[in-house]
């Protein structure tokens, strides 16, 4: 029984499809995503989605952060954009991982909860020049 | 009686005004559908947040320390309002629909004894506020200028708005926008964004939206999602205002091409009277020339 794979970003939806499982890279660790998954609200982390038919990855997408909703037949993914992670520029993710630094450094260390965005961005950023890297 | 070369003139020149309207309701349609298609191309995304966000809300609205984008800063002493037109008139009524509904209510407010703010986004609802409450105007944002609604606007603007609500720069934010019904027809509605008016789906609670896990905790997945939220319904806002702008847009130039239409017959049928009285005339002439010789 498959479950329903929503990707959307909010200009479009770039992805819907059946997949047996989904793999998303959550802040607090990966999930799968199956059928009769108790219903979840997750955050995530920048990192590659990864969608399984039976026990195969057929696709594998690069998200930036966004939220997932999990529910027992449904997976929906709010995300910025995806890129298939054979897609991926080595090149943009070093210029987004230079403005995300930048902006860190620049910002103000005494307002805490403003930082965290920016932790996350640099996160994101450092997971993308890896996955580039990686392939 | 205007002479027959003024009378050709003027025809000229309306049946060229004609096809200028017409050529501009064809712009906005075909513009239109456009709007129409990014419109609905967003819903999927602000569907899903509003199903979250009304998930969360069940468990956090009635905590203490509500952060203030859902909550409000706990006064409501300073009104901002955020009033979305087009960059462009030749649109009936669709830019002063909004400028009038915005006046209503900064008057409304202000007779209250409340301060108001204005963030008119687009340039014809800048200029039209600008001419009142020249003050009250923080900043112009410029509009889409016709082109595709970029989510980097509604993006930087939400960003905009949340850093001003952090720095106690109002405490209520008002949306005013048109709200898309059909290609005729456009509300000027208001929505208030902060503090942030949920859907009240008590009565109508899904079977599978009953209880959701969050992961991290409940406060932080809201801080993330509340931001974002902000932007997204400025977005739609912005789509909904794009393809009504066009739909007016249309609308308009159909019956000003009409009304030339009109005009023409009229002006033609004028035309054609003063000929033929003309002939006549000179045929009178003629005949009573001939009749004294």
């Amino acid at each position: 029984m498959p479950i329903d794979l929503e990707i959307v970003s909010p200009e479009r939806r770039l992805l819907a499809r059946a997949v047996d499982m989904v793999v998303v890279p959550g802040a607090e660790g990966d999930l799968a995503a199956m059928p009769d998954h108790a219903p979840m609200i997750v955050l995530l982390r920048g990192g590659v989605v990864a969608l399984y038919q039976g026990m195969q990855v057929t696709d594998r997408y690069f998200v930036a952060g966004g939220f997932a909703e999990i529910t027992p037949d449904r997976c929906t993914i709010l995300a910025d954009s995806a890129v298939p992670v054979d897609q991926l520029s080595r090149q943009e993710g070093d210029d987004r991982l230079r403005d995300a630094e930048q902006a860190y450094a620049q910002a103000d260390r005494s307002d805490v909860p403003a930082l965290e965005p920016l932790l996350d961005r640099m996160q994101s950023a450092r997971a993308w020049v890896e996955t580039a890297d990686a392939g | 009686m205007p002479s027959l070369k003024e009378l050709r003139a003027r025809i000229g020149s309306v049946k060229s005004t004609r096809k200028i309207t017409s050529a501009m309701k064809m712009v906005a349609a075909a513009k239109l559908r456009r709007a129409q298609t990014r419109a609905e191309a967003a819903r999927p995304y602000a569907e899903a947040m509003q199903r979250m966000l009304a998930a969360l809300a069940k468990t956090v609205a009635d905590r203490e320390n509500a952060p203030p984008l859902l909550a409000g800063t706990g006064s409501d002493r300073v009104h901002l309002i955020i009033s979305v037109t087009s960059d462009r008139g030749l649109a009936g009524g669709f830019n002063a629909n909004i400028g009038r509904a915005t006046r209503r209510l900064v008057q409304r407010l202000e007779g209250e004894g409340k301060t108001v703010r204005l963030l008119p986004v687009g340039r014809k609802g800048a200029d039209y506020l600008s001419r009142e409450y020249r003050d009250r105007i923080v900043e112009r944002i410029p509009g889409s200028a016709g082109k595709d609604v970029a989510f980097a606007a509604a993006e930087e603007l939400g960003a905009r708005v949340a850093a001003m609500l952090a720095a106690g720069e109002f405490d209520v934010a008002t949306l005013v926008f048109n709200r898309f019904n059909n290609v005729m027809s456009q509300t000027p509605t208001e929505i208030q964004l902060v503090p942030l008016a949920l859907p009240s789906n008590d009565n109508e609670v899904g079977p599978d939206e009953a209880a959701y896990e969050f992961e991290p905790d409940e406060e932080t997945i809201l801080g993330r999602l509340l931001p974002r939220n902000l932007q997204i319904q400025l977005y739609r806002a912005m789509l909904e205002s794009a393809a009504g702008e066009q739909g007016a847009r249309m609308t308009a130039m159909d019956s000003a091409t009409r009304n030339a239409g009109k005009a023409i017959d009229r002006l033609t049928q004028n035309y054609n009277r003063t000929r033929q009285a003309n002939i006549t005339r000179e045929l009178i002439e003629i005949i009573s020339g001939a009749d004294a010789v």
